[in-house]
């Protein structure tokens, strides 16, 4: 079975609460949001988000005033790395309720239907799926000019395949259950056996694989950025904190390993809880 | 007076471009409140003769090639799609066969119900609140013998046992007041003491409320108990039909012989 019932859901709760990975992904992922949603309030230095200057402290060591250390220009490293936060969890969640909600129902309708809209979805998915995430998003950044708005547009163009590919699967097992032949003999329509029958069976999986891909999406912005294709400066972003500060490695390295444990923590942290949340739900067909 | 009869009916599968007959002329009536068998082997096109007369096929790639279904004196075949929706699942209704994969795990019991019986009173025009729906799900779990029908009702399907699971099945048959029951050899998914707990309930209901009942089944030992009537059905024919005992005590076929002689018996010698 692919699916968690929602009557076990205190049991699941009890599972997931049981298992210490899941809980510290799940914190760090909380405690990533909330940073980013709160970055002006809770940052020393919210002005240096920007293009700020202040060559006297440049290059400033890890110290209380300054927790990550300063940049070549003298920017608070801490500051820019909770503002980063805020590009990549924004990069992460519009490609996300974009591929989503299409992937999902892209899947509804070929695992449902079969035959030619069978054919047409999948083999679609099949060529999208061909074509690496970060490539894709290269090309459209050198056609077009390098944005963060067309980086998600490239990511999200691919990354909704992944999901049709997983709600096919599991709309294929389900499709042939009783009780979606009942409802078709008793005359519901389409969309309620889309969207009341099948759907709330894949509520769980999609859970899953959107926390998993939170991650990765996360990752992909980063290195669009570190290799100057992302968001643009002087706007704080972690990848290209990271390429800057990697010119005065090794005698400045906070300027770099910082940022980059930064993105570690934030793609480790949905990381985590999407584990926790499969083991939880006990599905199997996410990867 | 009689509720349902097939007419020489004749239904073939095309695949890969090749036609098989599957159904030759099969004719059947079942009267107002009798209770049938249909029973054959794995294969012998007892499905697809449930499966025609509830308009269930696949079309294509199956094709009705010859025949009439008359329920009440109405041609299934011929009639309106729309006229047939209204019959399907409410004056002729089918108690599926698998209580595990018949349900929808992520909705409760009584949520299933509510939503079936809103898609039947919607097909026959009528209208009934929430709180009229919750009630005839109540009165309807509690003919199928659960002791607490507010409990079922809110309960998940994972949550109750095979058994209940199939009564429910059975109740979501009877919501609607049917007519007809068509019975898809229910309980076979479960252990034999449930399984002759299910056909007695089946038994009982029919019995009391005078539902005609055609019950479709490999199993002679379900025919004996619950059917006053038999067709016994072999490559797709009706090969023999009678009175339930007389077929049991003087079968006329050599394929009914077959049928009477595989059932394993626990006492006395093998024959």
């Amino acid at each position: 079975m692919t699916t968690a019932p929602l009557s076990t859901s205190w049991q699941s709760w009890y599972r997931f609460s049981r298992n210490p990975a899941a809980v510290i992904g799940a914190a760090i992922v909380i405690l990533c949001v909330l940073a980013a949603i709160f970055a002006p309030l809770i940052t020393p230095f919210p002005e240096h988000a920007g293009s700020f200057v202040d060559f006297r402290n440049r290059h400033q060591p890890p110290s209380l005033t300054h927790l990550f250390g300063t940049d070549n220009v003298g920017r608070d490293n801490f500051t820019r790395v909770i503002f980063g936060l805020r590009v990549s969890l924004a990069l992460a969640f519009v490609v996300l309720i974009i591929a989503v909600p299409l992937g999902t129902i892209m899947g509804l309708l070929a695992g449902y239907f079969g035959g030619w809209t069978e054919i047409v979805i999948m083999r679609l998915t099949d060529i999208a799926l061909a074509i690496p995430p970060l490539v894709m998003a290269l090309a459209v950044a050198s056609v077009a000019e390098p944005s963060l708005f067309n980086a998600m547009i490239a990511i999200a163009a691919l990354w909704w395949t992944w999901h049709t590919r997983l709600i096919f699967s599991i709309t294929r097992q389900i499709r042939s259950q009783e009780y979606i032949e009942a409802a078709e003999t008793l005359g519901a329509s389409k969309a309620h056996i889309l969207f009341r029958e099948i759907l709330p069976n894949c509520v769980s999986a999609i859970a899953v694989k959107t926390s998993l891909d939170a991650g990765f999406v996360i990752l992909i912005g980063a290195s669009l950025s570190f290799l100057g294709l992302g968001i643009q400066p002087p706007t704080a972003d972690l990848g290209t904190m990271v390429a800057d500060g990697a010119e005065y490695l090794p005698d400045f390295w906070w300027e770099s390993m910082l940022p980059a444990a930064a993105i570690l923590f934030v793609a480790l942290g949905f990381n985590l809880l999407g584990d926790g949340l499969r083991d939880m739900f006990d599905v199997e067909d996410v990867k | 007076m009689t509720l349902l009869s097939v007419e020489d009916l004749s239904v073939s599968f095309s695949t890969y471009g090749r036609t098989t007959e599957v159904l030759h002329g099969v004719s059947l009536s079942i009267p107002e409140g009798a209770q049938m068998a249909l029973v054959g082997e794995s294969g012998s096109g007892k499905s697809v003769t449930m499966k025609a007369i509830m308009g269930l096929l696949p079309i294509p790639p199956a094709r009705i090639t010859g025949g009439r279904i008359l329920f009440e004196g109405r041609d299934l075949l011929t009639m309106p799609e729309r006229d047939r929706l209204a019959l399907r699942g409410t004056a002729m209704s089918m108690v599926f066969q698998d209580p595990m994969s018949s349900l929808n795990p992520v909705w409760t019991v009584g949520d299933q119900l509510r939503t079936i019986l809103k898609y039947a009173d919607r097909r026959l025009g009528r209208a009934r609140d929430r709180r009229a729906r919750q009630a005839r799900v109540l009165e309807v779990l509690a003919q199928v013998r659960m002791r607490e029908p507010e409990r079922v009702a809110a309960s998940f399907p994972i949550m109750l046992s095979g058994g209940m699971r199939q009564r429910v099945l059975i109740a979501m048959a009877l919501l609607s007041e049917p007519r007809l029951l068509i019975a898809d050899e229910p309980g076979t998914a479960l252990d034999v003491t449930t399984q002759a707990q299910i056909l007695k309930l089946l038994k009982d209901l029919v019995t009391d409320r005078k539902l005609a009942l055609l019950m479709i089944t490999h199993n002679l030992g379900v025919v004996r108990e619950t059917s006053a009537y038999t067709y016994v059905m072999h490559h797709g024919r009706i090969v023999e039909q009678g009175e339930t005992a007389a077929l049991f005590a003087r079968p006329q076929q050599q394929y009914t012989r077959d049928l009477i002689a595989a059932v394993p018996r626990l006492t006395g010698a093998p024959r």
